[in-house]
């Protein structure tokens, strides 16, 4: 084996970038705080555009990596530069020295009872895009009604809000609203179902066709405008005030179940690393990359690289990528390329 | 509705408020809306509380209403807002306390705007030397008078004579709280409980044995709203307000409403009686209406004071209900005797509102 290159986190930038630097030859460390691997990913039900079962994309990334050191419910506690490279210790007791980090920590979902004009905690019937997933994969969820026939979406939340101190844009959240009402539509079709959106962003390959599908198949009506606020209704309904912009127009409605898509945030459990390796943070709270074009993967550091959405907003693909790209850059660096 | 959800919003928004030593200023129009309530806040914290909360007859209009109106600039508000804070520099107190909901508001975001931009406060400090050679501190702290009583509510349960309970059924009476707009929907963090869910008239009904209630448009403006009633033109709007609000409260049959604005409880109660005459609905049990009140209303009927002495004889909607329900003693006949025990004389029964 070569050098010894230590990932931090186990979502799926980790997986991929674990499983390719195995392939490269180095004794690789991949080191989870959680008690299983798959990050984010592997709570969602299904993936978009191909409706993907996550359970099976984890599966297979977890089986590449099996030769791979992995250290589940571990957190690094140290991070030093030494000799070249950095000495690590990990909470579990490990010390080791790399020569190479990759920090792919991931994001946090936004904390959806911030905005608390849709009743996140408040109402009973109010959840989030994960609390949906969570459902979809078996898990009882007595917040969403047995046969709901009004199905509300609301968009961008705590996404593209200043407010929320959040100005960037989470690039998943419109697809996945979309994803979601086609499966609620799939699954109680005598249900209305209404997205709340800003404007969509639908940037990635089928998903205009998926906004289409969802018209034109499954008959969502797409409302553009805010969310003003929701309160609960005496029979336990959900009154929804909005503005349709198009029709220019207040719009109030009665749903049964309001989803909310909580988007992405800059995860600040990997603060303390932040100030222990001298990293930089960038003005959305994400870690700061050489520059966002050509160098994203570079921290600016010798020898810490970076994957994922710990840099910013990213889709699955995007993340898988990054983690392909960034393991090379460690090969080339470690090489002296 | 998940109340612990409520609890952790409340505990995020609670501000300090200091036990005493405070500075009131009254409201231009409570005293003309319901004339006994600025009087019982200063009874209820003066003489029953015992703490110290000053006033002086020179303070003037904070300039809210002209300014919420869109008839006077920014810049001229903020000097009369300067003037009473130099008459509370001047009588030695750094809390403020306004009666009015606009007046809290407007300082409020006067306050917050000198810290934003410090060179306006500068100039205001300039205008206010050239107008009337006066100067001023900033208030330490800046509270509602509501937020006082919500402060004090505990040590007005201990001396209650009667409670928010039904001395029929044992049960709590049922009350809608409606919170004025210009109290935390600008600033959330300067009102106890925040903009979305504000405890401040919540923490009192509650303290003293009622249950809120929450209905789909709690968070609505009331029907003043300025210039929709200002403006003679807006007034169906306004009335509109109103009414969209009763309907949406009615299927929880609240026994009363308490509310912490001038505005507030004038256009719940009058515009009742408008409802009443237009539609021939009304929203109380038997042909009443739900009668409405001020916070120091409610606290000085829980303190057992005499509902003809808190001016209760001037709603519209009646108010023997609630009295009967609480269990107040009052005399029918001294309901229209002044305070020198002579007749003010007896208003007019409306024909679709039944009173009492």
């Amino acid at each position: 084996m070569k050098e010894n290159v230590v990932i931090i986190g186990g979502g799926v930038a980790g997986l991929e970038a674990a499983k390719n630097l195995h392939r490269l030859g180095y004794q690789t460390f991949l080191v989870e705080k959680n008690k299983k691997l798959g990050g984010h990913v592997a709570t969602w039900h299904k993936l978009f555009p191909d409706m993907a079962s996550t359970k099976a994309i984890i599966k297979e990334m977890v089986e590449d990596i099996k030769d791979v050191t992995v250290f589940l419910d571990t957190q690094v506690k140290t991070i030093e530069s030494a000799h070249g490279g950095y000495q690590i210790a990990f909470s579990n007791g490990v010390n080791v020295h790399a020569k190479a980090v990759l920090v792919a920590s991931g994001f946090e979902l936004f904390e959806a009872a911030k905005k608390e004009e849709y009743g996140y905690g408040i109402y009973d019937h109010v959840i989030t895009n994960a609390d949906l997933e969570a459902w979809m994969n078996g898990n009882k969820d007595k917040r969403i009604p047995a046969s709901p026939k009004a199905i509300g979406f609301v968009h961008c939340v705590g996404s593209r809000d200043l407010k929320a101190g959040n100005s960037q844009c989470s690039k998943v959240c419109c697809m996945t609203a979309i994803k979601q009402a086609i499966e609620m539509k799939e699954r109680f079709p005598n249900a209305e179902v209404y997205c709340f959106y800003m404007d969509l962003r639908l940037f990635g390959k089928k998903y205009e066709d998926f906004y289409i599908n969802a018209q034109r198949d499954f008959g969502i009506h797409f409302v553009r405008g805010r969310v003003s606020e929701v309160s609960e209704t005496i029979d336990g309904h959900l009154q929804v005030k909005a503005e349709d912009t198009l029709i220019g127009r207040p719009l109030k409605v009665q749903l049964d179940m309001l989803v909310l898509m909580a988007g992405m945030v800059a995860n600040n459990q990997i603060k303390p690393i932040v100030e222990q390796a001298k990293l930089e943070i960038d003005s959305d709270g994400f870690l700061k990359s050489s520059d966002n074009i050509t160098h994203i993967i570079e921290s600016g550091r010798d020898g810490i690289f970076y994957a994922g959405a710990c840099t910013g907003t990213k889709t699955v693909p995007e993340t898988v990528a990054e983690a392909r790209a960034a393991a090379l850059a460690i090969h080339d660096y470690i090489s002296g390329l | 509705m998940i109340y612990e959800g409520k609890q952790k919003i409340w505990s995020d928004y609670q501000k300090e408020i200091p036990d005493d030593h405070w500075y009131y200023v009254r409201s231009c129009i409570r005293q003309n809306f319901f004339p006994a309530s600025e009087r019982m806040f200063t009874e209820i914290t003066q003489k029953v509380l015992g703490k110290d909360v000053y006033e002086t007859p020179y303070h003037t209009t904070c300039g809210g209403i002209a300014y919420h109106c869109d008839t006077i600039p920014q810049e001229t508000v903020m000097t009369i807002v300067a003037r009473q804070f130099a008459l509370m520099t001047e009588a030695g107190y750094e809390n403020y306390c306004p009666s009015c909901i606009t007046s809290f508001g407007n300082y409020a975001e006067t306050l917050e705007t000198w810290r934003e931009f410090p060179e306006l406060e500068a100039k205001i400090r300039e205008n206010l030397w050239k107008a009337c050679k006066r100067e001023f501190n900033k208030p330490k702290y800046l509270a509602h008078s509501s937020d006082l009583i919500y402060h004090w509510r505990e040590e007005i349960r201990k001396r209650a004579k009667h409670l928010l309970i039904n001395q029929e059924t044992g049960e709590p009476l049922r009350i809608v709280e409606h919170i004025g707009c210009h109290y935390s929907k600008m600033f959330p963090h300067k009102g106890v409980g925040g903009a979305e869910y504000p405890y401040v008239l919540a923490g009192m009904v509650e303290s003293w044995g009622g249950q809120v209630i929450d209905y789909p448009e709690r968070r609505h403006c009331c029907g003043y709203g300025f210039r929709q009633y200002h403006a003679k033109a807006n007034r169906g709007y306004s009335l509109s307000n109103t009414h969209k609000k009763f309907e949406s409260m009615e299927p929880y049959k609240p026994d009363a409403i308490i509310t912490n604005c001038p505005g507030c409880p004038y256009f719940l109660d009058r515009w009742q009686y408008v409802i009443a005459e237009q539609t021939g609905k009304t929203y109380g049990e038997n042909g009443y209406g739900i009668p409405v009140f001020t916070y120091e209303e409610i606290a000085g009927l829980v303190l057992g004071y005499d509902p003809w002495d808190l001016g209760l004889q001037l709603h519209q909607v009646a108010v023997e209900p609630l009295l009967k329900k609480m269990g107040v003693e009052y005399d029918p006949k001294a309901k229209y005797l002044g305070l020198n025990k002579e007749d003010i004389m007896r208003p007019e029964m409306p024909n679709s509102i039944k009173c009492c």
